[in-house]
């Protein structure tokens, strides 16, 4: 049905181009001529046809990050499904083009790219990684295309234009929610601070918690850095043992935190570890065992949140795919009615107008949580704190920006 | 003080893999003057092997101490399989060529089992990384004090089986005929020949054997280490690699010396200055090292007669 759709959006586009050709429109160049010729087909605004209104995404479908762009895919389909259900947007379906970028940069752009020029689609959704959703932004940008990423939270992401959102908290936001909790929930005086050395996000989030927790009154005793790669950390933990912390924070990639969390206890370290959305996955309880339990970590969202339109979105996610969404279905499935709402309220489909109507965005009630975008197009709202049990993780607070 | 034990304890851990692997290379640079860069990934090919027979016993008999020889038995014999079969289609025919050429291919076979490794294709692992089960279940061997040193039982093992592998290793290459033969081959291969040793076999040899110790060090390395995935090859290979060029390549005792040293010396920085500092530290050291004595620790430098 959609390469079909393909086929016919192409052809019409490569019909018109030819068209043009042959009477006296200004020539135009490369791919950007597909793009001017088929909006005049659709009463002037690209990726509006007749009845249909079509969205790109990219994601990390294959690759080292597919764990990632699935879950992303999955959760917008469904999201798209329900609204067209509903009778879809000013009485036109939405559709989606979705294109895979392995997990790397430049295949983004690549894809990007090809959802601009070529498939000339309203505006784009994606992705996870920052690295990835900067390049995708480096290409939405000078195009005036509207961009949202769902889970992208280096601050660097939408810095760079006035077209890139995003439904997600960013990086300085976790690291406060974790000084926060410590310093509030745990009344922990005593922390130490065990951070990737290679990773910006995890840098981020380490340079956040150290100042908002000394503000507070809390003491750093350690600081030692990890690189990417490296699978024994003994070293370090036998180093942060000396300081003898209540608490160590270790906010990197769940691969890493399983063998953190198993020779931290091997030492006789019996500090709480606590971390960030970086936990978040499966291969966490996998990888740490019984050696994470009762580890703390800043996220998106519970599946345990017992507020109906969260469980509304968890029983139709686990009806279609049949898994518990994580953190990156739900705001993936936010990103999509983000937009979907921004499409509705905007006065017309042209470009600039849902940019502003994004930009308006108040108050959206998502499975997330309520999102406002603020100038700076960051969504303000509150964090959770989870705590890792057996195989799966306990809803324990809310902390709010 | 008790710092400095566990540090010490960490250090040897860490320092008896660089030394396993390390022994591979420089056994295969002894023979041949080549530079294995697959020698890494064969380590990780073995530890999948192992991996996999662990999942073929399932969690009753893998902790058992038939089921943990049986796991280094069928990693040991697969990967100097592996070796045999790496020698034999992609260095052999190369053995005439520059010397570049062969180095070449090492990097190409070593990129093939790493990327290879991560299809997600059965029986191929794929790219995400699994935790190695406990074929060992840990006990504490010994706690000193309010547990400011412990030393675990899977820890004096792993080092008695390193240290069994290694002396088993100086008797074959010090004390056998197909030593003697290697070590005639590593010293002239052509004369070699020309005595009557079958160079083709001794060298299809050494690589079986480097590669069954490699699978073997694999193994100590998930059990220490737990999380195995289709590049951690390419990251030990590399620590191995400088072990064995600070022990001076090519020499046996040299390797263990050498791996010893870069794991001790990576976990000091640690300890005792920054861990920001391990990697620029450790290769610095090898610098210097290797500005002081050209050679390596061990090796030595023969002057071209002119």
């Amino acid at each position: 049905m959609r390469s079909a759709l393909a086929v016919v959006l192409t052809s019409c586009a490569l019909a018109l181009v030819g068209c043009e050709k042959k009477g006296s429109a200004p020539p135009s160049s490369g791919g950007a001529s597909g793009g001017t010729a088929a909006a005049p087909a659709s009463g002037g605004t690209p990726g509006v046809t007749g009845d249909t209104i079509l969205l790109g995404e990219v994601g990390s479908l294959t690759g080292s990050e597919a764990t990632f762009g699935i879950s992303t895919r999955n959760a917008i389909d469904l999201a798209i499904r329900e609204v067209n259900a509903a009778g879809g947007v000013k009485g036109k379906k939405i559709d989606i083009r979705v294109y895979d970028n392995q997990s790397k940069p430049e295949e983004a752009a690549q894809a990007a790219n090809r959802l601009i020029n070529q498939d000339n689609v309203l505006l784009i959704l994606g992705e996870v990684a920052s690295s990835n959703s900067m390049a995708m932004a480096e290409k939405a940008q000078p195009a005036k295309v509207p961009m949202i990423s769902n889970a992208s939270t280096n601050p660097k992401v939408t810095e760079i234009g006035d077209y890139i959102f995003r439904v997600c908290f960013i990086d300085p936001f976790q690291g406060f929610v974790m000084a926060k909790f410590a310093h509030d929930n745990l009344k922990v005086n005593k922390v130490a601070v065990l951070r990737d050395l290679g990773s910006a996000y995890s840098q981020g989030l380490a340079d956040v918690f150290e100042r908002k927790y000394t503000e507070m009154g809390g003491k750093i005793v350690a600081r030692e850095t990890y690189t990417k790669g490296s699978t024994d950390f003994r070293s370090q933990l036998t180093a942060i043992k000396r300081g003898s912390p209540d608490a160590i924070y270790i906010p990197g990639y769940y691969n890493d935190i399983g063998l953190i969390a198993r020779q931290a206890r091997e030492l006789g370290i019996t500090a709480t570890l606590m971390g960030g959305d970086g936990w978040d996955s499966e291969k966490l309880f996998e990888l740490g065992g019984s050696a994470v339990e009762g580890s703390y970590f800043s996220n998106h969202y519970s599946p345990d949140d017992p507020s109906p339109r969260v469980q509304k979105f968890i029983a139709a996610y686990k009806a279609a795919y049949g898994s518990v969404p994580d953190s990156l279905a739900a705001l993936g499935y936010d990103a999509a009615m983000v937009a979907v709402d921004a499409i509705k309220r905007a006065p017309s489909f042209d470009r600039a107008a849902i940019r502003d109507a994004i930009a308006q965005t108040k108050n959206y009630h998502g499975v997330t949580g309520s999102i406002t975008l603020d100038e700076k197009r960051n969504a303000t709202k509150s964090a959770v704190v989870l705590q890792v049990g057996k195989g799966k993780t306990k809803y324990v607070d809310t902390i709010a920006p | 003080m008790s710092d400095f034990a566990q540090h010490l304890i960490n250090g040897v851990a860490a320092g008896t893999i660089y030394a396993l692997v390390a022994l591979g290379y420089t056994m295969v640079y002894g023979v041949l003057k080549l530079i294995n860069f697959a020698h890494g990934d064969v380590m990780m090919v073995g530890t999948f092997m192992g991996y996999a027979v662990a999942q073929k016993l399932g969690d009753e008999h893998q902790s058992t101490l038939w089921g943990a020889l049986l796991i280094f038995l069928v990693a040991m014999v697969g990967c100097a399989v592996l070796g045999f079969l790496i020698e034999r289609f992609a260095y052999r025919p190369l053995r005439d060529k520059p010397r570049l050429t062969a180095l070449i291919t090492a990097i190409g076979i070593s990129f093939t089992l790493s990327y290879g490794f991560q299809l997600d294709i059965p029986p191929l692992p794929g790219a995400a990384p699994r935790a190695f089960p406990e074929i060992i279940i840990p006990k504490e061997w010994l706690i000193v004090g309010d547990r400011a040193v412990v030393i675990w039982n899977w820890q004096v093992i792993s080092l008695s089986i390193a240290i069994g592998l290694m002396l088993m290793l100086q008797g074959l290459v010090y004390r056998t005929r197909f030593g003697r033969a290697m070590r005639a081959v590593s010293f002239d291969h052509r004369t070699a020949a020309l005595m009557g040793i079958p160079v083709d076999r001794i060298i299809a040899l050494t690589f079986m054997l480097g590669s069954a110790l490699a699978a073997g060090a694999g193994i100590l390395y998930a059990i220490k280490d737990t999380a195995i995935q289709p590049l951690m090859g390419l990251y030990v290979g590399l620590k191995a690699f400088v072990a064995a060029v600070i022990g001076g390549i090519g020499n046996v005792p040299g390797a263990v010396v050498g791996g010893l040293l870069l794991g001790l010396v990576e976990e000091f920085v640690v300890g005792y200055s920054s861990s920001s500092w391990r990697d620029a530290v450790a290769f610095g050291f090898l610098i210097v090292v290797l500005l002081v004595r050209p050679g390596g620790l061990f090796g030595s430098v023969t002057a071209e007669k002119v």
